[in-house]
């Protein structure tokens, strides 16, 4: 045993002796660093463990392999870390790995809040940021970069989707429930926005703590409200506690009043179960089960994750890849340079068809509104959505102009 | 129209004080079992939000491999996580009582991590489901807000647990066993009472308040490795500010706490999670001891 230990450890050192003198030897390349290296940074043990964590990881994963792990003949090294939902741990993060572990791209990073400040660093350092986790639209508006790409979905296109289909519906009075952040301000923000374009009112709302453990106090308020639909500005395990409350307090059992999630991950329907999700309506970014590429793809993640991709491990598989194949195309690494021919190129993968990518960095692209199915519909494990609608992209997302970014068009 | 109290309909206030006093219940019984713990045997037992969390998947493990409902969750949780309070106790804690204070902290903070690292790994954290007994389902009308009965049972389980647990320690032969020991274990020793052994079941018995309070919380949030974590800061500030040791204070605190954190959902929602930590730095500045704690 510790002969094989030993060996094993010698072996190891001599793998990293070789890797060390690699570079050295190599010609000089178009690539910085002789590889490409992308840092995954996101949540991996708090509340958006889930939707993203170790699932974005292997969906980066999964994209490298499709080009055989290697970019113009150099490595790709993938490598990951946690943010801990704490904006000046993920600045840090992000400033150390391109500084000195010469990370080329950051990938997800969800939290809005962390968002942000990791768009500033990888701003002033010219590289590129692929944002799968965060939601608000301010990432593309006036918090835009030239090197930052924002992919699923944002708080504009969950406002467009839900709010207006909710309206449409009769639910023309809201009150809101908001999780205390940037994310919850500007989900609410937006919703009321397109609410009120809709012929809609917005009667009150309540701005909750960042992971609480009791949303009953504020669903009380909502109650209280007589506003017809409570409209869940939060994401993750407060979404989870709020549906999951709501139910135990009767809020829609009356029939009075709805809850509209404007946020609602797969994860999240699949921890609360169908008997307290059912009917829910969410607007999403992806579906594992919407077509046959799609189910492909899913089948093949679920086979190493054990759980069906959210559209935020989704989306990250389908920006690295295209990230990697404007590599291919540019036969540089350089940040401004890559950016450009990303947006240059359609996406069209198993998560988006002729996806196209504004100069603020928003990848335009189908979004569904989808109805949680009950128990009864639910043919097995991971049948969740009914889609409802088809939501071209030019209508989910803002055009640039509408945007508010200030980049040279 | 009905008059209201700085500008909040008083039915609604009631509504809310009512919810107070929900979530004071399991501040209350979290608590107690901390002081409980700390005044026998002068541990900060950080991992009590663990344990509680334990408590509640124990239950949920049950349910889901073997079929076992809520109501026999409510006895054998608690024993499990009691029983894995024996072991931390004898193999662990034990070594620890001639020592500072601090590392009993840091032992069971450590351990703490261990324990939710590994059910976070199993199990990831959006949490598990738990259904509520079908006996507890549906709820009450109060006309100024809708009571889930499950809610008011929590209310109850949680008070008579507290006052016979106060009732055990201040009034009977046992408790008083208990307390001297805390005060002379030598002299009690003397007397042919095995005070080790003493020592090893009250942190059980602390511990397993703990699970039990986990197996109450399961049908209300989600059953997570991460509810523990969320809780047990608040918890020992409630600790803090009742008076490490004071079992009475730390019910009382509990209870008073959730209300002033109900009050504060309904005033300022933004603050209600710092409230209770506002209080302690008042509480500690006026008197360091907490509100029912005496200077040692």
């Amino acid at each position: 045993m510790i002969a094989r230990l030993l060996a094993s450890a010698a072996l190891a050192a001599l793998t990293i002796g070789v890797m060390s003198t690699g570079p050295a030897m190599a010609q000089q390349g178009k690539l910085s660093g002789d590889m490409v290296k992308i840092g995954v940074l996101n949540d991996r043990s708090g509340l958006y463990a889930d939707l993203g964590g170790e699932g974005s990881v292997i969906a980066a994963r999964m994209a490298a392999e499709e080009f055989g792990n290697k970019i113009l003949g150099k490595p790709i090294e993938i490598i990951s870390a946690d943010h801990q939902n704490k904006p000046d741990i993920g600045a840090n993060l992000a400033r150390q790995w391109i500084d000195q572990d010469g990370v080329d791209v950051i990938v997800d990073v969800p939290n809005s809040g962390v968002a942000l400040a990791v768009q500033e660093v990888t701003k002033e350092k010219k590289k590129i940021f692929l944002m799968e986790g965060p939601a608000t639209s301010r990432l593309t508006g006036d918090a835009c970069s030239p090197t930052g790409f924002h992919w699923p979905y944002d708080t504009h296109a969950l406002a467009v989707g839900t709010g207006q289909a909710m309206v449409k519906e009769g639910g023309d009075s809201w009150f809101f429930i908001t999780a205390d952040y940037a994310f919850g301000h500007q989900l609410e923000a937006d919703t009321s926005v397109e609410v009120k374009k809709a012929g809609g009112k917005v009667v009150g709302s309540v701005k909750a703590p960042l992971n609480s453990a009791d949303f009953s106090s504020f669903l009380l308020q909502a109650q209280a409200s007589g506003a017809k639909i409570v409209g869940l500005a939060n994401a993750g395990g407060d979404t989870i506690t709020s549906i999951k409350q709501a139910s135990e307090f009767g809020l829609t059992q009356s029939g009075q009043q709805k809850l509209a999630g404007l946020l609602i991950f797969l994860s999240d329907v699949h921890a609360l179960g169908l008997q307290v999700a059912q009917d829910l309506v969410l607007t999403t970014g992806f579906y594992w089960d919407r077509d046959d590429e799609s189910r492909a793809w899913s089948k093949k993640f679920f086979d190493r994750y054990g759980k069906m991709p959210t559209m935020v491990q989704a989306g990250s598989y389908s920006a690295v890849r295209h990230y990697l194949k404007a590599i291919e195309a540019a036969g540089t690494d350089d940040g401004p340079t890559v950016a450009a021919k990303m947006k240059e190129m359609p996406v069209n993968d198993m998560f988006a068809k002729n996806g196209t990518i504004l100069p603020n960095g928003r990848m335009v692209h189908d979004m569904y509104l989808a109805r949680v199915k009950k128990p009864s519909e639910s043919k097995g494990a991971w049948d969740y959505y009914q889609i409802l609608r088809t939501i071209p992209g030019k209508e989910a997302f803002a055009s640039f102009e509408e945007s508010g970014c200030k980049l040279p068009k | 129209m009905m008059g209201t109290i700085f500008g909040i309909p008083p039915q609604a206030l009631f509504g809310q004080l009512l919810l107070g006093l929900i979530n004071g219940s399991f501040y209350a019984l979290l608590s107690l079992g901390l002081a409980v713990i700390f005044g026998m045997l002068n541990v900060i037992n950080f991992a009590h939000g663990a344990l509680y969390m334990m408590g509640a998947f124990v239950a949920w493990l049950l349910l889901t491999q073997l079929g076992i409902g809520y109501w026999w969750a409510l006895l054998l949780a608690p024993l499990v996580v009691g029983l894995f309070g024996v072991v931390l106790e004898k193999t662990l804690l034990s070594r620890l009582y001639k020592l500072d204070h601090l590392y009993g902290l840091l032992l069971t903070f450590g351990l703490a991590l261990i324990v939710e690292g590994a059910f976070r790994h199993q199990y990831g954290v959006s949490g598990q489901p738990y259904p509520i007994p079908d006996a507890l389902k549906g709820g009450q009308n109060l006309g100024f807000m809708f009571l889930p009965n499950y809610r008011g049972w929590v209310v109850v389980a949680s008070l008579v647990v507290c006052i016979s647990t106060w009732i055990a320690i201040e009034k009977t032969k046992l408790g008083a066993y208990l307390r001297a020991a805390t005060e002379n274990p030598v002299l009690v020793q003397a007397f042919g009472i095995n005070v080790p052994r003493m020592i090893t079941l009250t942190y059980a018995f602390g511990v397993a308040l703990a699970g039990l309070a986990g197996v109450l919380a399961a049908p209300i949030y989600q059953v997570s490795p991460l509810m523990g974590s969320n809780l047990i800061i608040v918890v020992f500030a409630v600790v803090v500010i009742g008076g490490m040791g004071s079992i009475l204070g730390a019910v009382l605190t509990g209870y008073g706490l959730g209300l002033l954190e109900g009050l504060t959902k309904v005033f300022y929602p933004e603050a209600s999670n710092i409230v209770v930590f506002v209080i302690m730095a008042v509480v500690l500045m006026i008197k360091p001891a907490g509100l029912f704690g005496r200077e040692r």
